[in-house]
């Protein structure tokens, strides 16, 4: 049997995570926040850090298809700034939670609604260093074998089940079960 | 039915990527090509296999290599298809006969009808590198395919068998 893929880039303090870093399991999502998919996963890893509490560390990297997606590279630049603030995942969620609204022009009320310097967000959305990480995550996730959105990594190996609440519990319960507590 | 090896010289073929133009593999002789072999046009999500490699073409051009879909689906579903989702490099329609060119290659699904999801590397000589069958219902994803091409990046001599 094949095995599946696997992170080629560990989860580093470069990295925006949730969850304790000595957690058991370690979910790592490459995504893109005008992929419906991901959108729909959202609610799911929410459920599934409700679920498992301290056991699980989350992730998320940046995986824009920006052929397909407008306005998924301006959201991910976004994310990015607000990084800067130190309010990476208030944005991270609000661009998921508003997905159905993302365009450009409402990136600065966003930014403004969770509290960002907006001069500040203004200027750091256009830096060099913003898109720089982007394409790191990116070139990080295409040698890693992501092949879509959301591709998550489930202690650094690909998940290839179903994106579902349920598939994934077992897959994140299943990889518990080898861990020696 | 498996998958041809790499060493052995890629099949040519000639078919039909727009209701007016044909394609052959021999057009693209002194680049390397990939050939991705999948099922069907209209798979249900925005970030399948073929939106991923469109998504990659920058790091493709840097090995000037040509990505070439090929399914059994006809001329118009893939110009739909194509627009629909605004990919960057030709769909050939393996129609008629039905699958003869998956058939070459190794990569028919009898039983459906449809190719299987597959992936050739084939370098500037017309050689078969790599080949690789992804297991039903997995997307093979591109470090395979960017693993194979970079022993051919330009400047590199590739070794003949």
């Amino acid at each position: 049997m094949e095995k599946s893929a696997a992170l080629t880039q560990p989860v580093s303090a470069r990295d925006y995570t949730e969850g304790p870093a000595d957690a058991p399991l370690t979910l790592v999502e490459y995504g893109d926040y005008q992929c419906p998919y991901c959108g729909a996963a959202y609610p799911v890893v929410k459920h599934l850090q409700k679920t498992l509490g301290k056991k699980l560390r989350f992730v998320f990297r940046n995986f824009p298809l920006t052929q397909a997606h407008p306005y998924a590279l301006i959201a991910a630049e976004a994310a990015e700034a607000a990084a800067l603030q130190d309010k990476f995942w208030q944005m991270h969620d609000l661009l998921f939670e508003q997905q159905a609204f993302l365009e450009p022009d409402i990136i600065p009320l966003w930014a403004k609604r969770i509290g960002l310097d907006l001069e500040k967000f203004g200027s750091d959305i256009k830096q060099v260093v913003v898109d720089k990480r982007i394409m790191e995550d990116r070139q990080s996730g295409i040698r890693s074998g992501v092949n879509g959105t959301p591709t998550f990594f489930i202690n650094g190996t690909r998940y290839d089940g179903s994106p579902n609440y349920d598939s994934l519990l077992a897959a994140l319960k299943s990889e518990l079960e080898l861990r020696p507590v | 039915m498996t998958a041809l090896k790499p060493g052995v010289q890629a099949p040519d073929f000639s078919l039909s990527a727009t209701p007016d133009q044909k394609v052959s593999l021999a057009d693209f002789r002194g680049q390397p090509v990939v050939l991705v072999f999948y099922p069907a046009d209209w798979s249900p999500v925005c970030s399948d296999q073929l939106a991923l490699y469109n998504e990659l073409k920058p790091e493709f051009s840097e090995f000037e290599a040509q990505i070439i879909g090929i399914s059994v689906d006809g001329v118009w579903c893939h110009l739909a298809f194509s627009q629909k989702r605004k990919l960057q490099f030709p769909l050939l329609a393996d129609f008629e006969p039905k699958g003869a060119v998956a058939r070459q290659y190794g990569v028919y699904r009898e039983k459906d009808g449809e190719s299987e999801r597959a992936l050739f590397v084939i370098d500037a000589e017309g050689v078969i590198r790599w080949s690789y069958v992804s297991p039903l219902g997995i997307n093979p994803g591109a470090d395979g395919i960017l693993k194979a091409l970079e022993p051919m990046a330009k400047g590199k001599k590739t070794v003949s068998d």
